[in-house]
């Protein structure tokens, strides 16, 4: 049945497509004022729609029909939570591009303008639409909206190199897409239905459901480039304008995620096996490792971020083992879930912050090399701080929402027994401080002579970068909120011992990874960075036989079958 | 007979298939394509789906084969690609066995007969007020999804018209053509229009009792729009016109305005009022056609590249 504040969920999808074609007719300088109208009215829908939430998930029938033969839309608390994070990530980067994505004074319409605010819309209704829609066509629908949203926005600039990286983002998506669409039409031969909500009471464990499972997952994954499926993420977000690198990295990968989620928790929890979760687990942890340690070896401050969007990604997947419930034998909704929203969250406030102040440093140096960073923090100071905040975040001091998560996901470690979960959250930490630590030191390094800037920045551009990067940092207070529903005495002293000794660890951590693995030296040579550097090459060719064509498609070959066979073996019906 | 016939096809298919794959020639693969969409619309026809015959011939065979034949006469300068390694042959060729294997042993497994929900359609088809079952689910149960799939092509066109030059902006899309005014495409060009605006205009219309529809219907118009427009007759619109855009958007607003007037009238967004729910399928479907015309066709021609005629 639908519910009374059901048409919030309509009303999130359909409001961004509507400004969008409204901006598309009204055109020019119109688009992104529609864009501004648009955002604090989505705000607001997203805002009412979590309040209506906390009483009862809201559902939405689509033309009174109910499921199988209909569409419904459902929003519960982890749809809700994801549409207030990207209502107020999209709303900072509209604040930070009104500068960027200015139609210049003289002309009235320009392209690169017009098509950003209008596929800033457009990425917003599809990611609205994957987190509410309950069924699994109308998903793949959002999929797609969402690829075909999010791949113009690569090229932008309309430079060869970014419209080759566009390109093979749209290839590889397309590709996840076609995976996700098989799954979809194997599961209604199956079950003669598509609604999420019969699904989980219909799907048995059984060849149809581990081949679906493995396909749909595997496609997802290539979408969302978690390692080693991240093929086309460098390129793709690193060349893209500063705002539509934000936009990439906060929010479109988390669609994609999300409906992971969506399948291992909701549609399917029966069907996952231990070992399944494992090797997604696994993924995320050789993700932060090896996006990290990439992250620390290059040249340029956008590349650098755009590889540690590959370790973030790494961290969305460590809750995938810690929410499997060894006695069900399903995935269970509890701390763990909550961990990764929380992780999720945190990445997408932290990385949009972060992807604009490397924005902002390239704009006003004219050049993002690291080693060339000297002098920026005295000459944009809101902008650097808005970078170690944003990195502070994401290494999970207190009270971020990443240090929240941490501890969500090492409790649930620590009470399923996993403990080797325990050394990678603890450890992935040391690796994110790393390229905190390597930035801020470049970044602090005084000039005998003051930067001469190429172009001034916008103020508001630098403010929404912090506030984003600030929200991050904040969001911890969360768990003082009893709405949120979260455990107490999550959050204590961050000065106590107990606390500050893991906190100085992973700072020491990072200091020692950014020493030796750095590409200029930081502190001297040494044989340690000697062997260091070697590895941190070997590290780098890696990546690059896996980013080519070939290797990328085996690896998601193997990896369809190495899910297949984990739940199969696993799950012997 | 017909045992004879749909073996026959289902290896001409295999055999397209593989040629698609394994031509170093793009254009001998692109034809080969082409070729395969059409045998494809035989085997739907085969399969009793006259619909996705039709939909498989007009977008995946038709639309789809001029896509690629643009993309590959844009590619004509383009260095070839590097061969293959036989390493990476003998694994691409395992990995599809593998695949192959798989996917049949689940298509082996599916229940039989097949879960459908086709009965529940019948049931309640009769509210809708068409006979055609399709149209019922994509413009009644499900029109959601037809919805957010006219969006979805908008999305294609704004990006396609994204990768054009700022110089060109808003210009009009693709390169001035031209042909020799008494030859052959020329000719077909005056001569096809209204038979193709006839056929169009009447798979639009049938759509609603009997096989066919909007975005078939749609195809065939902008197929011949595109002709003319091959021919030097018509030019392609500038993208920064109002009209143009207005018409662009016209279907998918006038669509989410009878779903509003669905939630007034009927109790939920896109629902339809029984006493009127043919006529409000029939609106949808005519807002829908000149949208969709307009980006199937002006796909084609890309992202604008010249500021004048």
């Amino acid at each position: 049945m639908t519910t009374p504040s059901g048409w919030l969920l309509v009303a999130a999808v359909l409001l961004p497509f509507i400004g969008m074609m409204v901006g598309l007719v009204a055109g020019g300088r119109h688009a992104a004022r529609v864009a501004a109208l648009v955002i604090v009215a989505g705000l607001a829908i997203a805002f009412a729609t979590a309040r209506t939430v906390l009483d009862a998930s809201q559902v939405y029938l689509l033309g009174g029909w109910a499921p199988p033969l209909g569409v419904a839309l459902r929003a519960d608390g982890l749809a809700a939570a994801m549409m207030v994070v990207v209502a107020a990530v999209i709303a900072g980067i509209g604040l930070y591009a009104r500068r960027d994505f200015a139609t210049p004074p003289g002309v009235t319409e320009a392209r690169a303008p017009l098509a950003f605010w209008l596929l800033l819309l457009a990425v917003w209704g599809s990611l609205n639409l994957v987190f509410v829609s309950g069924d699994l066509f109308t998903l793949y629908v959002g999929l797609e909206l969402l690829t075909f949203a999010g791949v113009p926005l690569v090229c932008l600039d309309g430079r060869g190199e970014t419209l080759r990286a566009a390109l093979r983002y749209l290839l590889f998506a397309l590709l996840g897409s076609l995976l996700y669409l098989l799954g979809a039409v194997l599961i209604y031969g199956a079950y003669a239905t598509l609604d999420i909500e019969m699904l989980a009471h219909l799907v048995q464990p059984g060849i149809v459901t581990w081949t679906v499972l493995a396909l749909m997952t595997v496609g997802l994954l290539a979408k969302t480039a978690l390692f080693p499926l991240h093929i086309w993420l460098p390129p793709a977000h690193a060349g893209a304008p500063a705002a539509a690198s934000a936009v990439l990295s906060a929010l479109v990968v988390k669609g994609s995620w999300f409906l992971v989620v969506r399948l291992w928790f909701d549609v399917m929890p029966a069907v996952v096996t231990f070992d399944a979760a494992q090797l997604l687990g696994g993924l995320g942890a050789a993700a932060i490792v090896f996006g990290s340690i990439v992250a620390l070896r290059q040249k340029r401050l956008k590349l650098l971020v755009a590889y540690s969007t590959i370790a973030q990604i790494g961290y969305l997947f460590l809750m995938f083992p810690l929410a499997f419930d060894i006695a069900t034998g399903a995935m269970l909704h509890g701390d763990a879930l909550t961990g990764g929203l929380l992780q999720a969250a945190s990445h997408a406030t932290a990385k949009a912050g972060m992807f604009m102040a490397a924005g902002l440093i390239y704009a006003a140096l004219g050049h993002d090399r690291i080693a060339d960073l000297g002098g920026v923090a005295r000459a944009l100071p809101v902008t650097v701080l808005a970078f170690a905040v944003a990195g502070l975040a994401l290494m999970g001091l207190v009270p971020s929402g990443a240090y929240l998560a941490k501890k969500l996901l090492l409790g649930a470690a620590a009470s399923s027994e996993q403990w080797w979960w325990t050394a990678v959250l603890q450890g992935g930490a040391a690796f994110t401080a790393g390229y905190v630590v390597l930035v801020l030191t470049r970044a602090l390094r005084s000039l005998p002579a003051p930067l001469q800037l190429a172009t001034k920045v916008s103020r508001l551009s630098e403010f929404s970068a912090l506030g984003l990067a600030l929200l991050s940092l904040l969001l911890g207070v969360a768990a003082v909120v009893p709405a949120a529903g979260l455990p107490a005495g999550l959050i204590s002293n961050p000065l106590a011992p107990k606390e500050l000794l893991p906190t100085l660890l992973v700072v020491a951590g990072g200091f020692a990874l950014a020493a030796t693995l750095a590409r200029r030296p930081l502190f001297g040579d040494g044989p340690w960075r000697r062997l260091m550097t070697a590895a941190g090459t070997g590290f780098e060719n890696a990546d690059a036989l896996l980013r080519r064509w070939p290797t990328a498609s085996l690896a998601l070959i193997i990896l369809a079958a190495a899910f297949g066979w984990l739940l199969h073996t696993g799950n012997p019906a | 007979m017909t045992l004879l016939f749909d073996a026959a096809l289902v290896v001409v298919l295999l055999g397209l298939a593989a040629w698609v794959v394994l031509a170093r020639n793009a254009f001998a693969a692109v034809a080969a394509f082409i070729a395969y969409g059409l045998l494809l619309t035989l085997a739907w026809l085969q399969l009793h789906g006259i619909d996705i015959a039709l939909t498989e011939a007009a977008i995946g065979g038709g639309l789809t084969g001029a896509l690629l034949i643009g993309a590959v006469i844009r590619l004509r300068t383009a260095p070839p690609a590097a061969p293959a390694t036989s390493m990476t042959l003998a694994l691409a060729a395992i990995a599809a066995a593998t695949t192959t294997a798989v996917l049949a042993a689940c298509v082996l497994a599916l229940p039989d007969p097949a879960p459908t929900l086709a009965p529940l359609v019948a049931d309640n088809i009769a509210v809708t007020g068409v006979e055609n079952a399709i149209t019922a689910v994509l413009l009644a149960f499900r029109s959601m999804d037809t919805l957010l799939e006219a969006i979805v092509l908008l999305f294609a066109l704004v990006g396609a018209w994204s990768l054009g030059a700022d110089s060109a902006w808003p210009g009009r899309p693709g390169f001035a053509q031209s042909a020799p005014p008494n030859g052959i495409l020329a000719y077909l060009a005056r001569i096809l229009p209204p038979i193709g605006l006839v056929i169009g205009v009447y798979i639009f219309w049938t759509g609603a009792d009997n096989p066919g529809g909007k975005f078939q219907g749609a195809t065939i118009l902008a197929a011949i729009w595109l002709l003319t427009m091959a021919a030097g007759l018509t030019d392609a619109p500038r993208v920064g016109s109002r009209w143009l855009r207005a018409a662009l958007v016209a279907g998918p607003l006038g669509f989410i305005a009878v779903g509003v007037f669905g939630s007034y009238s009927a109790g939920a967004f896109l629902a339809l009022p029984p006493e009127a729910a043919k006529p409000l399928i029939l609106a949808i479907e005519i807002a829908l056609m000149p949208t969709l015309t307009l980006i199937l066709a002006l796909l084609l021609p890309g992202p604008p590249q010249r500021t004048s005629s």
